[in-house]
């Protein structure tokens, strides 16, 4: 039988480890913003309050600082979980992919889209740990169908290639609209 | 009628019976793998769409938003893992249904109920477009205003016991609106930063926050992968066990459709409430949670009702109520249809267009799932790393195609990275994106309407706005009170589950 009677027992919405360390984040960038708020904003003379371009940003700083002030203060004085400093090195582990992603994008102007996505997908399945030909070859294949589908049949605007252009003329200009 | 069979006309194009094909079989498949989800799908999707004709863009993605919950069932009733967030109440019951050896049984009740309330659902907006119709152009600047303010305190309220964290992830979403030039070209929030001055896009933000986040999630995570066992047996059959529920699953998706109609609330407000209703009123209250058909369908009645209930705002205001309406309001600006109380005036066939698009999507989908659910069952099985490889891929298309920029692609990952630490703590990610939408509403509404706005108490002098003002008032109220009842109601911290449910985040 369920014992869960309330929204957060069902949908299980409790902390977790880390969540102190986030609350301090995010009081310490709201109160960043706070402090900055006076300079980063302009008050238009003669405007009403509620229409001044500055209200806005006011609102959404003063919210965040007293919601991320109460949270923290839940956060305190709510027992403590283990494992606090597993799951921010978790959060950090995590950047080496944003890296993987940023790698993809700047490579993709230069050696062209096509080889660019059949060789990050290939890579990164490799760095996965996914050795065996069955992967690698759907990695590859997944590439090769993502480009067709996206650049050749959706035409989404991603340029061609820098290398593209040493292509003989057929073949560039093909390379160039569909690859 | 004449303008209904016109809006029918609209949906007599190839492409768009392909969008139909596509997005609701796609939306299936997508939601049975744990790990996508219809946010991720549609986020990536939404710059391709753009290229497209509004009914074809737009049939696409509802197709994707309608059928992923059925989807979702799936591996929810199977492997105890909700496919999507809103299938997370399935498995209590749904899961103990298959270790009794009732799996087909479960995912039969689980489909009809879902085609049930999916159904209810539209049927119940196609009755009442005439009177949105009529009351749409009431709503002017300070009501749609007023309409924008409820939705975020709402996204907020509906965040029980994370209302603080809500709150300031939405204070964040209207600030990331605010960044670039004001309305008098000065910096705002820029500090000094070139590539801040054009401000944060919401396709970018929406595709790091869902998209990457997930990509990052997968990959960094363990390596996994569902193994769920064949069904056995037709499903066809089992379906018509739904119609000895038919009370439970009409109230729950009447749940859905009224919450999905509210803006902020959504569905796991709506499955709460029909949950509950069928727990209470139920001969056997101590099955639920261990196998009870009623709680099966009365969740997944309800959250398929959502979708079509989540258009009213979305059409009749322009608010979204959600964030997959709000990827879904980009679509609209980009082809310069501004949903609004217009659209229901001068465009009502394409609003009903929109409607027999869902009801086609419903039926195409329940026929899907009747023949493919072993040939589902075999799809899902995509190791959670590799799937991360693939989200990553597909979302480079979704960030660079929208202007090739790498800054836009940056500003994605460091999204990404942010929307992985949300889910990690079980935060929610919707408040920051309806903070940036509805936040931009907020502020061009609210600056037209102190034009004619002497004192405060003109604010509200129409009957409309008066009656929004109240409901912001009252539901304030009613949360404090909740509150106090949910204290004394909560689990005792030791049977708290701390484990991170990423799947009911997403």
């Amino acid at each position: 039988m369920i014992k869960a009677q309330t929204l957060q027992d069902l949908f299980k919405r409790y902390r977790r480890p880390g969540d102190l360390f986030y609350s301090c984040v995010c009081l310490a960038f709201s109160l960043f913003l706070a402090v900055n708020l006076s300079s980063q904003t302009t008050w238009a003379s003669g405007t009403k309050l509620l229409a001044q371009p500055a209200f806005w940003p006011y609102a959404a700083v003063i919210t965040m600082v007293g919601c991320s002030t109460l949270h923290l203060i839940s956060s305190f004085v709510s027992p403590k979980l283990d494992g606090r400093w597993q799951e921010i090195g978790f959060w950090f582990k995590s950047v080496e992919f944003a890296g993987w992603f940023m790698i993809y994008v700047i490579i993709v102007p230069q050696l062209g889209y096509f080889p660019t996505t059949i060789i990050f997908s290939v890579a990164l399945s490799y760095r996965l740990g996914y050795r065996s030909t069955k992967f690698l070859g759907s990695a590859a294949l997944f590439g090769a169908v993502v480009v067709i589908v996206f650049k050749s049949f959706l035409q989404v605007k991603v340029p061609g290639g820098a290398v593209y252009e040493y292509l003989p003329n057929g073949l560039r200009s093909f390379f160039l609209t569909y690859l | 009628m004449e303008t209904f069979f016109s809006g029918v006309e609209l949906l007599m194009r190839w492409d768009v019976v392909l969008a139909l094909f596509v997005g609701s079989i796609g939306g299936v498949i997508i939601g049975a793998i744990p790990g996508v989800g219809a946010a991720v799908a549609i986020a990536i999707l939404l710059p391709a769409t753009f290229s497209l004709d509004p009914i074809v863009g737009l049939t696409m993605l509802l197709g994707i938003y309608g059928s992923s919950m059925y989807g979702g069932a799936l591996p929810a009733i199977l492997i105890n893992t909700p496919g999507t967030a809103v299938n997370a109440l399935t498995t209590y019951d749904g899961y103990p249904m298959t270790k009794r050896g009732q799996a087909r049984r479960a995912l039969a009740l689980a489909y009809s109920a879902s085609f049930w309330g999916g159904m209810f659902g539209i049927l119940c907006l196609i009755f009442l477009s005439p009177v949105l119709a009529l009351v749409a152009p009431h709503f002017g600047s300070r009501e749609i205003f007023l309409a924008a303010l409820l939705g975020i305190i709402l996204v907020v309220l509906a965040h029980r016991g994370q209302v603080f964290a809500a709150g300031g992830l939405a204070g964040f979403g209207i600030l990331l609106h605010t960044v670039g030039l004001d309305v008098k070209y000065n910096q705002r929030m820029t500090f000094e930063q070139t590539w801040l001055t054009g401000g944060f896009d919401l396709i970018v933000v929406v595709l790091g926050l869902f998209a990457l986040s997930q990509a990052f999630l997968l990959l960094t995570d363990k390596d996994s992968a569902p193994h769920p066992q064949p069904v056995e047996g037709s499903l066809a059959n089992a379906m018509k066990e739904t119609w000895l529920y038919k009370r439970v699953a009409t109230v729950a998706g009447g749940f859905g459709v009224l919450m999905g109609m509210i803006p902020g609330v959504g569905e796991f407000t709506a499955q709460f409430m029909s949950y509950t209703y069928a727990r209470k009123t139920s001969k056997t209250p101590d099955d639920f949670g261990d196998g009870a058909p009623e709680g099966l369908i009365a969740s997944e009645a309800a959250n398929n009702a959502v979708p079509a209930a989540a258009m009213i705002p979305l059409l009749a205001l322009g608010i979204p109520g959600e964030a997959l309406t709000a990827m879904m309001l980009s679509v609209f600006y980009v082809h310069n249809v501004i949903p609004g109380p217009q659209l229901f005036q001068s465009q009502l066939d394409f609003v009903y267009a929109l409607y027999v698009a869902m009801i086609l999507l419903n039926v195409i989908v329940i026929i899907f799932l009747i023949f493919s659910t072993n040939l589902l069952t075999k799809i899902i099985q995509v190791p959670t790393r590799f799937l991360g490889m693939i989200i990553l891929t597909l979302s480079f298309v979704g960030v660079y195609s929208l202007r090739n920029s790498v800054v836009d692609c940056a500003i994605a990952a460091g999204f990404g990275i942010l929307g992985l630490v949300l889910k990690r703590l079980n935060l929610p990610i919707v408040p920051i994106v309806l903070g940036m939408v509805l936040g931009g509403i907020m502020e061009v509404k609210l600056r037209s309407a102190m034009i004619r706005v002497k004192d405060p108490l003109d604010f509200v002098d129409r009957p409309i706005a008066a009656m929004l003002a109240a409901t912001i008032v009252l539901v304030t109220v009613l949360h404090i009170r909740t509150l106090r009842k949910e204290h004394n109601a909560r689990l005792a911290e030791s049977e708290i589950d701390h484990e991170m449910h990423d799947t009911q985040q997403r």
